[in-house]
Order: structure tokens, then sequence, then C-alpha cells
């Protein structure tokens, strides 16, 4: 992994950043990379209100905020900024505003890398619409002053037209920290983390592969 | 949350009635739905902060219930509501939790504004 001067992150739900990046992150932030993580939303409309319910709809984005705060702490994030914006909505805000506002975010933050959405390839209108704006805004910059641009992306059409990632990254050193960060957004990840121990407990080779290697593609404006 | 007590949500209900208030409607199945199933039609809508003022509102059926406001000119109508609390704000809040206890209707009554 090439060594980075800071880097940004940004995503607009509470726990985008566990599944992911956080192995990613943990280990650039153990070689001494500062780390600044913008989440868009509380995911204040997350179905997950636990069984029987201890959330309810009002009561859920202070719940994932805490949970937010100890994932990035987690992970040794020392910069966390919570930009206020509603979960479901990202995609109707105006873009060039919310382009704007990621390139201010951008400009304060001076990073050598930007990790997003990769636009299009990201199932969730919001992972699409966060990753817009950050394209945007990151292609407004000239050409030599533009940081890095690594894109996470899930949806079934990712290999077939975008390829291979160009970036895999092998976080199997750091898995226990990655796994404890998935942990910390315990109100969405609780039923989720049962299935992941009972398939990492007999070497599913699948889960394994899925904790271990982050996948990255490099924006190419 | 708890279970719906049918006594209890009439109870607000009726102390909710005759005054402007402010609802959270909600339906969903999540947003990957569709990424987990290509065969699920994936749909759901919410409005956050309606102003109303309900003449009569109503719980009904055996669980899950049905909750209907009748307004001076329309409705309000949500079924599959499973559990409710009156929460410190004395807002209503009722929801219908699936059988994985996913929330699938949300809808809550308040004479404030939600935030």
């Amino acid at each position: 992994m090439e060594k980075e001067r800071q880097i940004l992150v940004i995503f607009p739900h509470p726990d985008d950043e566990a599944f992911g990046v956080s192995g990613t992150l943990a280990l650039h932030i153990q070689n001494g990379t500062p780390v600044t993580y913008a989440c868009l939303t509380l995911g204040e409309m997350g179905r997950n209100l636990g069984n029987p319910p201890f959330a309810t709809r009002e009561s859920l984005p202070n719940i994932r905020k805490v949970e937010l705060q100890n994932a990035a702490k987690t992970i040794g994030i020392q910069d966390l900024r919570m930009l206020g914006y509603r979960d479901k909505t990202v995609e109707f805000e105006d873009p060039e505003k919310l382009a704007d506002h990621m390139g201010e975010i951008i400009a304060d933050v001076n990073p050598s890398l930007v990790i997003t959405f990769y636009p299009g390839y990201s199932v969730h209108p919001d992972h699409d619409a966060t990753g817009a704006a950050v394209v945007k805004a990151v292609g407004r910059l000239a050409p030599e002053q533009r940081p890095k641009l690594h894109c996470v992306a899930f949806s079934k059409n990712t290999l077939d037209e975008l390829g291979a990632p160009d970036i895999v990254n092998d976080v199997s050193a750091i898995s226990d920290q990655k796994i404890a960060t998935i942990q910390a957004h315990a109100s969405q990840t609780q039923l989720m983390i049962q299935n992941m121990a009972e398939k990492l407990k007999v070497k599913d080779p699948d889960m394994i592969a899925w904790v271990n290697n982050e996948r990255f593609w490099t924006y190419k404006f | 949350m708890e279970l719906v007590i049918v006594e209890e949500v009439q109870k607000e209900l009726n102390r909710l009635a005759n005054q402007d208030v402010y609802i959270h409607l909600e339906t969903t199945n999540g947003a990957y739905a569709t990424h987990n199933d290509e065969s699920f039609f994936s749909s759901g809508a919410f409005i956050r902060n309606a102003l109303v003022n309900y003449e009569i509102g109503q719980i009904k059926g055996s669980g899950p219930y049905r909750i209907g406001l009748k307004l001076n000119i329309g409705w309000v109508y949500a079924e599959g509501i499973t559990h409710f609390e009156i929460d410190d704000q004395n807002r209503l809040l009722m929801a219908g939790h699936d059988y994985q206890g996913k929330l699938a209707v949300a809808f809550q009554i308040s004479p404030t504004p939600f935030e």
C-alpha cells in the first residue's frame, strides 16, 4: 500500500466505512497517515431497530451517532465530521450545492487520497449521489491539483462494466480491528455479525475473502 | 417500543384528535431489496411533518393493526402496525416490524414538528 499524506473518506451512512474500507483506513493510520471521515447522514431511515425493537424511528439517529463515533475510534480516525444531511434524501439535494459542499471539505482537508462510492455502481441512491458529488468536486480542480480518487463499488454490473478493481488491499493483519468496527454499528449489524462469526469459524473461503480484501476502482477523469 | 395495546393506542389517538398535529408516515422494504433479490419489486414512501388536523382516529384489526385518521378533506392510513410507544415528548410512535424485526411501516403523530 502506497503511503499517503492525508486521507479523506466521504460516505453517506454510518457503517458504510465499516464493510468496505475500515481495514484500509486502519492500516494507513497505523502507518502514520491522518484520516478525516465525512459522513453525510446519521442513517435515520435504517430498518434495523432491534428484535425486539430497542430503538424507534426518532431515537435511531442518536444511537447511530454514538455507534459512528465508536467505530471511528475503533479504526483510529481522529477527525470525524457529521454533515447533517438526511438518510434517503441525498440524491434530491441540489447537485451543484452538494458538490460545492464536498469541494469545501476537500479544500479544507487537502487530502492526497479521497475515498468514496463509485457513482452508478453503488446500489443505494445515497451512495451514488454522494459519489457523484465528490467526483464532480474533484473534477472541478485542475488535473495536477486533484487528489487520487479511489471508489468503492458493489453493484451486480460492476465487474462487467468497470473491470477488475485496480487496487485490492489485503487487510488480514488487522481483521480483528475491522470486525470490531463492524460490531461498533451494533444496531445495524447484530444479525449479520452472528452469521459472519459462524462462517469465519468454519473458515468459509468466501467470507474470509470478503473480510480480508478491500477493493477499489481508481476514478479516471 | 412495546407490542400494541389497543386501548392505549386508541386513548392516544383520541388525545391527539381535533388539533394541529405533525405526521411521519413511512413504508419501506429497504434500499437493498432488489439488489438482494432481482425478482423483488422495491417500493416505499415517506412523508415527514405533514401538518394535519383529524376529527377521528381509530385503531382496527386483531394484529397487525390498521390505523386510520379521518381529516376534513381526506384520510391518513397505515396497516401492519405491531408496536407503539409514547415517547418523552408525548409523541405517539407506532411501527410495524416484519418477521425478522425489521421496520416495514412507521406512523407517528406529534403535537410539535419532528426534528
